[in-house]
């Protein structure tokens, strides 16, 4: 990015734009697919990304890039471990995915996640049960961020006893993928690469005590199952899991922070959430079309020329997919900066599409699901203490670090 | 003034639809919401609401869904008076009224005609009323061949590897019953996808334990002395013991109600415009009747302007749209259906899905993916360019092949994609059959002519 100095993409990615970049997008879209002029393309409208997301000339592993790859997310896979199946392609990608899917959901595994439902519930309750001091709540630390750790650990099986050394270590990475500025990242990375080592060591234990003795839960599963696949390799349930992991909490804790904040910029839709929980459905579909929690897909590349709305963009080129630009476009979404959870086809990109659309979004949906209409039907009175709240520093994964709330009282 | 007569139609006028099912149903919905006040009435022969038909090969076949409970979920409250049960008999296009066979005459300003099609029965009559044939095409009949079905007979023989009966024929797999399935053509699903992929869907019989006779014909059913199907006999010389028999030879486009009407309707479905509206037999496009849905057969810019006729779900949804939409329209407001076709299956586990006009195909490539693996794309060639495409579990990149077809996309397409075996990319033929040599069950029926072309003729029912 030299020549590129103030260019929209680096105002996105320009952290004081953090808190609102819709405006921004609305910029980019004028020019739907925007040569950077330093190999990379930025895509932002609806039809476009969709139509790019299900080509089967966009490749999404990364050997396949010779343009230079734009600028660094702090998005890289797990050193010491093989590309878990979000950065490779098909057959290896169908096939990780498949057998990772059997034991996930259907045919095979139809009910894992509507079990969890109840379970989950309690979850939430303990969580809002435990707040304590009502004048200032960090909903982030409070809530939003244990929840969905405990999610997948109740997912993968992991034992409660083990669940606080396993946030520790999610603590530490999902950290990682969250850089500061001005830091010496040294120091940082060293603690990162410790928590990541000790973390595999767990996983690898626990995959070989559940191919022992399997029990009912997605890690027994994976490490049993003999499919028309054959079995995962150890290294392939490592980073299978690992996946699930960072991809299966860092993006719902943004999901449920986004919802809120929402919610208490949009008093009726709280009020309604109250009065009706069911309307949470379509209020989390809108959601992930109005803040989704993954802004952009960075890390895809042409295998050939791609003609596309009068740009040739060339083989080899890094792609830059903006999910988050084509939720909101106009012509796709009448008055696409409303929440609107009542427009009728909200068919948004906030999960992607095509063969890399999100994995976990039947677990993401049950956990927001149940959070936000929890949290509008126990909290009294909620309001936002800061708005803009702070947020995190990756532009990707987008959402409040913080986000300090009142309330009056806490219902049973 | 047309638009006086608009606005009064939506005030208060009359529109009938017979044909009570998904095309009927979706085109209720549209008329309200787009407006209509007036009076809808909804003319069905069953006796049922309006339900969804693709699981009844599928999931109640397997007994996981009760045929019963397979209700379309409703969209709209569509304020319609309901002659369920009652089928139309006839059309009176001059005084504009629907003839029912209760006698009763129901008068419209606007009629919809979504009867679509019904099951080929056997066509041995009195074989065909034997204890334990069955068509599938309907609820109750989904109801009496499920219930067969968990009674646990020795031998199934399904008649004709078309989809249905190749659906059937899994089904029975899955609930460990013995499954013969006779097919005309040399292999399942030779007419709609050719015999490329149809070699892969005969592997799929095969190894989930199908008895798969193909080039064979059944050449009559033999019953016991209280009438109930015992065997059958095939054109090789052999025979196979049997207690159910499933027919499974296509379908019958209900228009016989039609006959002497004036309608050009005929045994094809229901000549239209693109914009849905009915011909006569005149050739002259009516004003006031409207088709969607199987029975109609409409032009097709995409694909030579050839009317097609499509038992495809998304299009009875999607030509009911449009022509409620410009049953209330002026003429320039009105839109054309161009729906490109699409269509899936399920079956041994395989999700199959199509778009496009594979049957039109002559070339074939493997685009992504393997046949050996049974997960891949083909890609279908005519003249040059892309025509249809089909997956096996490769559904999501469909799209893409979709908007290849919709832009007249040279074939063989050139560039690379991912996951592209060099095998593949060889066209070879799609073995179609001969289409003077008769089979069964292609999805898609061409038929018709250029409208450049001067002979154009319109045969009524023979």
């Amino acid at each position: 990015m030299t020549q590129a100095e103030g260019s929209l993409l680096r105002q996105i990615l320009d952290y004081s734009n953090r808190h609102n970049p819709y405006p921004l997008y609305a910029e980019l879209r004028k020019t739907p697919v925007l040569s950077e002029g330093d190999g990379a393309y930025v895509v932002s409208t609806y039809d476009e990304v969709l139509s790019l997301l299900h080509d089967p000339r966009v490749s999404s592993d990364p050997r396949n890039m010779t343009a230079p790859g734009g600028p660094e997310l702090g998005q890289q896979e797990e050193p010491g471990l093989p590309p878990s199946f979000i950065r490779q392609d098909p057959p290896e990608h169908d096939r990780l995915r498949r057998m990772t899917n059997a034991s996930f959901g259907p045919p095979h595994t139809p009910r894992r996640i509507d079990e969890m439902r109840g379970d989950l519930g309690k979850v939430v309750s303990g969580l809002i049960d435990g707040i304590g001091n009502t004048d200032r709540i960090d909903l982030v630390e409070q809530f939003s961020y244990p929840f969905p750790v405990t999610a997948i650990c109740r997912l993968l099986g992991v034992p409660r006893e083990d669940e606080p050394r396993f946030h520790g270590w999610a603590d530490t990475l999902a950290a990682s993928l969250d850089p500061m500025p001005g830091e010496d990242p040294t120091e940082r990375n060293k603690i990162a690469e410790k928590a990541r080592t000790e973390l595999g060591m767990y996983l690898a234990g626990l995959i070989d005590e559940r191919r022992k003795d399997p029990k009912h839960d997605m890690l027994s599963e994976l490490a049993t199952r003999h499919g028309p696949d054959g079995v995962m390799t150890t290294m392939e349930l490592l980073s299978t899991s690992a996946l699930l992991l960072i991809a299966g909490h860092e993006t719902t804790v943004n999901l449920i922070t986004n919802g809120m904040l929402t919610l208490l910029r949009n008093p009726d839709q709280l009020q309604r959430l109250r009065e009706d929980p069911k309307s949470v459905v379509p209020m989390v579909e809108e959601l992930l079309r109005f803040e989704p929690p993954v802004q952009l897909v960075p890390n895809r590349t042409t295998l050939a020329d791609i003609d596309i709305r009068g740009v040739t963009i060339p083989k080899g080129a890094s792609l830059w997919l903006v999910a988050a630009a084509g939720n909101r476009d106009p012509k796709r979404f009448a008055h696409p900066d409303r929440f609107d959870p009542d427009r009728g086809d909200i068919q948004h990109l906030g999960f992607g599409s095509g063969i890399h659309s999100c994995f976990g979004a039947p677990l993401a949906r049950l956990e927001a699901q149940l959070a936000l209409s929890e949290l509008a039907r126990r909290l009294v009175n909620p309001r936002l203490l800061e708005d803009p709240p702070e947020y995190r520093r990756n532009a990707v994964l987008r959402g409040p670090r913080h986000l300090p709330i009142a309330c009056n009282d806490i219902r049973p | 003034m047309p638009g006086e007569f608009l606005d009064w139609l939506k005030r208060e006028g009359r529109i009938v639809i017979v044909g009570a099912s998904l095309a009927g149903l979706r085109a209720a919905e549209t008329l309200r919401g787009e407006g209509f006040a007036g009076s809808l009435t909804m003319i069905g022969d069953e006796p049922y609401e309006p339900y969804d038909r693709p699981p009844l090969s599928k999931a109640v076949l397997l007994g996981r869904a009760a045929p019963d409970r397979t209700e379309l979920p409703r969209r709209r409250e569509v304020d319609a008076d309901w002659r369920l049960g009652v089928p139309a008999t006839g059309l009176d296009m001059a005084g504009r009224k629907v003839q029912l066979a209760d006698g009763e005459e129901v008068p419209y300003d606007r009629l919809l005609i979504a009867t679509g099609v019904r099951a080929r029965s056997w066509p041995h009559e009195t074989e065909a009323e034997l204890d334990g044939v069955f068509v599938l095409r309907g609820r109750d009949d989904a109801t009496a061949l499920q219930k067969r079905l968990s009674a646990g007979p020795r031998r199934v023989l399904v008649i004709g590897a078309g989809f249905t009966g190749s659906e059937i024929a899994s089904a029975c797999r899955e609930r460990e019953i013995e499954v013969t399935l006779a097919e005309r053509g040399s292999s399942p699903l030779v007419g709609a996808l050719g015999g490329v992929v149809g070699q892969v869907a005969a592997q799929l019989h095969r190894e989930n334990g199908v008895d798969l006779r193909c080039e064979v014909m059944v050449t009559g059913l033999e019953g016991d002395t209280a009438g109930r199907v015992r065997a059958a006999h095939l054109s090789d010389g052999t025979s196979v013991e049997t207690d159910v028999v499933v027919v499974c030879l296509g379908a019958t486009r209900n228009t016989e109600w039609l006959a002497g009407s004036g309608l050009g309707a005929g045994p094809r479905g229901i000549a239209c415009d693109a914009g849905c509206r009915a011909f006569d037999i005149r050739g002259i496009v009516t004003d006031d009747i409207f088709v969607a849905g199987d029975v109609a057969r409409s032009p097709h810019p995409l694909f030579g302007y050839q009317f097609l006729s499509l038992e495809h779900w998304g299009n009875a949804v999607s030509q009911a749209e449009t022509a409620a939409h410009n049953m209330l329209c002026d003429s320039v407001e009105r839109r054309p259906h161009m729906w490109v076709p699409g269509f899936w299956s399920a079956q041994f586990g395989v999700n199959i899905k199509s778009v496009g006009v594979p049957s039109m195909g002559t070339e074939i490539i493997i685009a992504q993916g393997s046949l050996a693996e049974r997960r891949f794309v083909g890609v279908y060639g005519y003249q040059g360019r892309v025509i249809g495409a089909v997956t096996f579990d490769h559904a999501h990149w469909l799209p893409f092949y979709q908007h290849l077809i919709e832009t007249t996309a040279p074939f063989p397409p050139k560039f690379e994609t991912v996951d592209r075996r060099p095998e593949g990319l060889r066209p070879m033929s799609a073995e179609f059959p001969d289409p003077s040599v008769p089979t069964h069950g292609p999805t898609v029926t061409l038929s018709g002519y250029s409208p450049a072309d001067r002979r154009m003729t319109f045969t009524p029912g023979r």
